[in-house]
């Protein structure tokens, strides 16, 4: 045990594990940074449940504040959220941003120490998720939340339900598909050996007993195993396009065919093995394709964004009411940071509304008595009461959603389906040229043979697998720098970009750092007593300024009065000291700004704290590297007071707009598509999210991957936004390796070909052929793919 | 070598309980969380408080 762990140790809180502010609290010999990580810890060590610090150090968050759950009352949202209840127990599962270690797992499933009542309770890690099961009748819903949110580990309810939406059946029966049609191959493999050894007099006999298995095992991988394909190439027929699935799906029938008369009139060893080796690496490459990120939902839409109920007022009583049920003329009650649902009507109360997430604008606005009031907003302040205009699911954010026309004009074609077209008729082309000839040499048989053989060497099957292979490789290359793909086809679009589109708030500024300054002049003395003031506040721009001051004591305070929202004031020290926003100043004071946090003492004023927006780090450099190769624009929601700034890291070319509204910038990107122009979005907020749909790659960039995020193609961590040209040159390189895997097995097809059209394919030169390509791509594709991600130095 | 025939029908036999083996696994939930598990099979059943700690400390 040295030294330097233990300064180590004590110089954080015990429970977070944030940096010590000087004024701490202790308990038990541990340090804490504020009430809530001791009140957590209180819990857990009334509780005997401290192994949870033995795990990790610090494994704690820190609570945000205290929510309010009595919706969790009302049975019909109880009903929409559990998963199971009978006469006595009640199963639910949440999701839980917050866990994030192995002491979260093993907090969170020894609940039952807390609360007995609730019996079980596991966790699936990836997903982020618990399952909780609990006896009903001794314990609410609502109570097992506050359990949660008392540990802090606050579920995440919202309106969409990512929980229940993310049913996996379909990767599920994808996987029985691959297991089947590996159970299948294998067996092939096994009764085929003896064909490719040659076999004697003896086992002749078997030789008919081997090929009706073979066919056997061949009929299930056939209709039911390849059953996608076949439907895929009908579909695609009917409407006179071409994927890559036509010519796969003829290739597994004509395999099929060929080994069915060759068992019946017993004419030799089929294809057997071919057919369900390529089924089963075709299964995989799409099993590759399909791999999902567990805890990122890209398809999130305002649902997710907004919360599941909300306070209304009835005959001035509160009653929670789902979102759904909202009507016209509903009296919404809405609390001190919580979101509008719909748009209202202001009928009481002082609202400031920051609607930085919806339209883009950093400052609060402040709304008067019969204003509306669009849904997204958070009110910062007092509780204030609306009246329903129109119901949620119709309000002016919403309709950004509804809209059908997204990309409608914009054909998402992937290199595959491109390339299948060309393929298919190259392939028919030689196919027929060799019946052709046969025929009219007279020799049917070799037709026939010729026909079928040029068709089975021909597989495009490495096409179906070298992208899947190679895309995927680059994607978990992506993921570990914090940018996180929707899937392979949207990298292919990413690929192709060539007009940038940045917004401003959120995306090149960052909601999570922010800079305080303070405008004025305090001596040291005046800062303590200011920090004592607001160490009394859990405001979060309190707390910020706090840490900023870190004072070294704190004196006692008396008539401590809190405004939510507005601000904080008290006698310390026999000195009476204000701080908040300034409109709600007791008298006017000569500061421009009303944002941030302005301290008057003894009616003096001394000036004032404000946060400024900062820029992500490397903005400049990024901007730099992408105006060589890329048109860059930025459409911004909020004011023009940062023009200058923009127009400094930008090229003084770049058009800079200001003020758009969400269905502007959908607009907008709308006309540059028209011009031919291959679109990226970067956003953030819900005012973004049309412009994210439409554009040809939508980034929502994020400080936290757990926080809500718009429907986009790709999340991208703030700190991974200075890598974006790399990611765009390694997915260009992506698409080169592919071209070149595709001139490789073209290469061996030829070799194929050669001895198809002859009529000479004996089915062991097919099985060889087909996997030593398959294993030369995918080598040569992992192997590319590492080399050009270490050539852009993402490894 | 007529034994043959009886050995390719068990072969193929035991292949398929290996499926449906599988099979089960899968409907019954255990490859949908293929981490978590990995986790919890190392926490010990019961700490001391006093102990934990102290390793808690030196680690």
């Amino acid at each position: 045990m040295s030294n330097s762990t233990l300064t180590h140790q004590s110089s954080v809180c015990y429970h977070c594990g944030d940096q010590l502010p000087a004024v701490k609290l202790s308990h038990d010999d541990k340090d804490f940074c504020c009430i809530g990580c001791q009140s957590v810890y209180q819990i857990l060590s009334e509780n005997n449940m401290c192994n949870y610090y033995a795990y990790n150090d610090t494994p704690g968050q820190r609570i945000k504040e205290e929510g309010h759950y009595e919706y969790l009352d009302e049975p019909s949202i109880i009903a929409q959220l559990i998963n199971y209840k009978d006469k006595e127990n009640t199963i639910v599962t949440f999701y839980i941003p917050a866990i994030h270690c192995s002491s979260c797992i093993w907090l969170l499933e020894h609940l039952y120490k807390i609360n007995p009542a609730i019996f079980s309770s596991r966790i699936d890690f990836l997903k982020k998720e618990v399952t909780i099961s609990y006896k009903h009748e001794q314990v609410s819903l609502r109570k097992v939340v506050e359990v949660l949110n008392q540990i802090g580990y606050e579920p995440l309810i919202s309106l969409q339900d990512v929980v229940k939406e993310k049913s996996n059946s379909v990767n599920k029966q994808l996987i029985w598909k691959i297991a089947i049609a590996g159970f299948c191959m294998g067996n092939v493999m096994l009764f085929s050996f003896p064909e490719y050894f040659g076999l004697s007099a003896l086992e002749k006999e078997f030789q008919y007993l081997f090929a009706w298995l073979n066919l056997a095992f061949c009929v299930p991988v056939t209709f039911y195993c390849a059953r996608d394909y076949f439907t895929s190439a009908i579909a695609s027929l009917k409407q006179k396009f071409v994927n890559l699935d036509t010519p796969l799906a003829l290739i597994i029938a004509v395999l099929f065919i060929r080994t069915a008369i060759s068992t019946i009139f017993n004419t030799g060893p089929g294809f057997g093995d071919t057919l369900t080796g390529l089924v089963f690496l075709l299964l995989m490459g799409k099993w590759v394709k399909q791999r999902t990120y567990h805890h990122i939902s890209f398809d999130r839409d305002y649902r997710s964004y907004f919360p599941i109920a909300i306070t209304t007022l009835k005959d001035s009583r509160e009653k929670p009411v789902a979102i759904g049920e909202i009507v016209v003329g509903d009296r919404l009650l809405i609390r001190n940071g919580e979101l509008v649902p719909a748009d209202a009507i202001l009928m009481k109360g002082d609202a400031w509304l920051d609607m930085s997430f919806v339209t883009g604008e950093a400052e609060p606005q402040q709304k008067v008595l019969g204003e509306i009031v669009y849904a997204g907003g958070r009110q910062m302040g007092e509780a204030i009461e609306l009246e329903v205009v129109k119901p949620a699911s119709q309000s002016y954010l919403t309709g950004l959603w509804n809209k059908e026309f997204y990309k409608s004009d914009v054909r998402k074609q992937n290199f595959n389906d491109s390339i299948a077209k060309y393929f298919s008729i190259g392939v028919f082309v030689i196919a027929f040229a060799a019946t052709g000839y046969w025929l009219w040499q007279n020799d049917s048989t070799k037709a026939w043979s010729a026909f079928t053989a040029v068709v089975i060497v021909a597989c495009p099957c490495v096409l179906a697998l070298s992208t899947p292979f190679t895309l995927s490789a680059i994607l978990s290359v992506f993921d570990k720098k914090g940018f996180y793909v929707k899937n392979t086809d949207a990298l292919e679009q990413l690929a192709a970009i060539d007009t940038i589109v940045f917004d401003k708030t959120g995306t090149l500024t960052s909601t999570h750092q922010s800079e305080i300054r303070f405008e004025g002049s305090l001596s040291a003395g005046e800062k303590l007593l200011v920090a004592s003031l607001l160490y009394n506040s859990s405001h979060p721009l309190s707390r910020q300024v706090l840490k900023v001051l870190n004072p070294s004591k704190i004196y006692a305070i008396a008539k401590y009065n809190e405004v939510l929202g507005k601000g904080i004031m008290g006698v310390v020290n026999g000195r009476m000291i204000y701080a908040g926003s300034k409109r709600a100043l007791p008298f006017d004071v000569p500061a421009k700004d009303n944002g941030g946090v302005h301290i008057v003492i003894d009616e003096e004023y001394k000036g004032c704290f404000t946060v400024d927006q900062q820029w992500r780090e490397g903005i400049a450099p990024l901007i730099n590297e992408l105006d060589d190769d890329f048109d860059l624009k930025v459409l911004s929601g909020d004011t023009n007071k940062d023009e200058q700034l923009l127009k400094s890291v930008f090229k003084p070319s770049t058009p800079l707009l200001f003020n758009q509204s969400p269905h502007q910038k959908l607009e907008e990107i709308k006309a540059l598509q028209a011009r031919n122009k291959q679109v990226m979005m970067l956003g953030d907020g819900l005012n973004d999210a049309g412009a994210l749909k439409q554009a040809n790659f939508g980034i929502a960039i994020t400080d936290n991957i757990n926080n809500f995020t718009p429907g986009c193609d790709a999340i991208m961590q703030g700190t991974a936004m200075g890598l974006l040209p790399k990611f765009i040159q390694l997915s260009r390189d992506g698409l080169k390796t592919i071209k070149i895997s595709f001139a490789i097995a073209t290469a061996y097809n030829l070799i194929g070909v050669y001895y198809a059209v002859q009529g000479t394919l004996y089915p062991l030169v097919a099985a060889v052929l087909m996997p030593i390509s398959t294993i030369t791509i995918i080598s040569f594709t992992s192997l590319a793919t590492r080399y050009f991600a270490r050539k852009n130095r993402l490894k | 070598m007529t034994i043959l025939y009886f050995l390719i029908g068990c072969s193929v036999l035991v292949a398929l309980i290996f499926l449906g083996a599988f099979f089960w696994a899968l409907k019954n939930g255990q490859h949908d969380d293929v981490y978590t598990p990995s986790v919890r099979i190392l926490f010990d059943d019961e700490v001391q408080d006093e102990k934990s700690d102290q390793d808690h400390i030196s680690d």
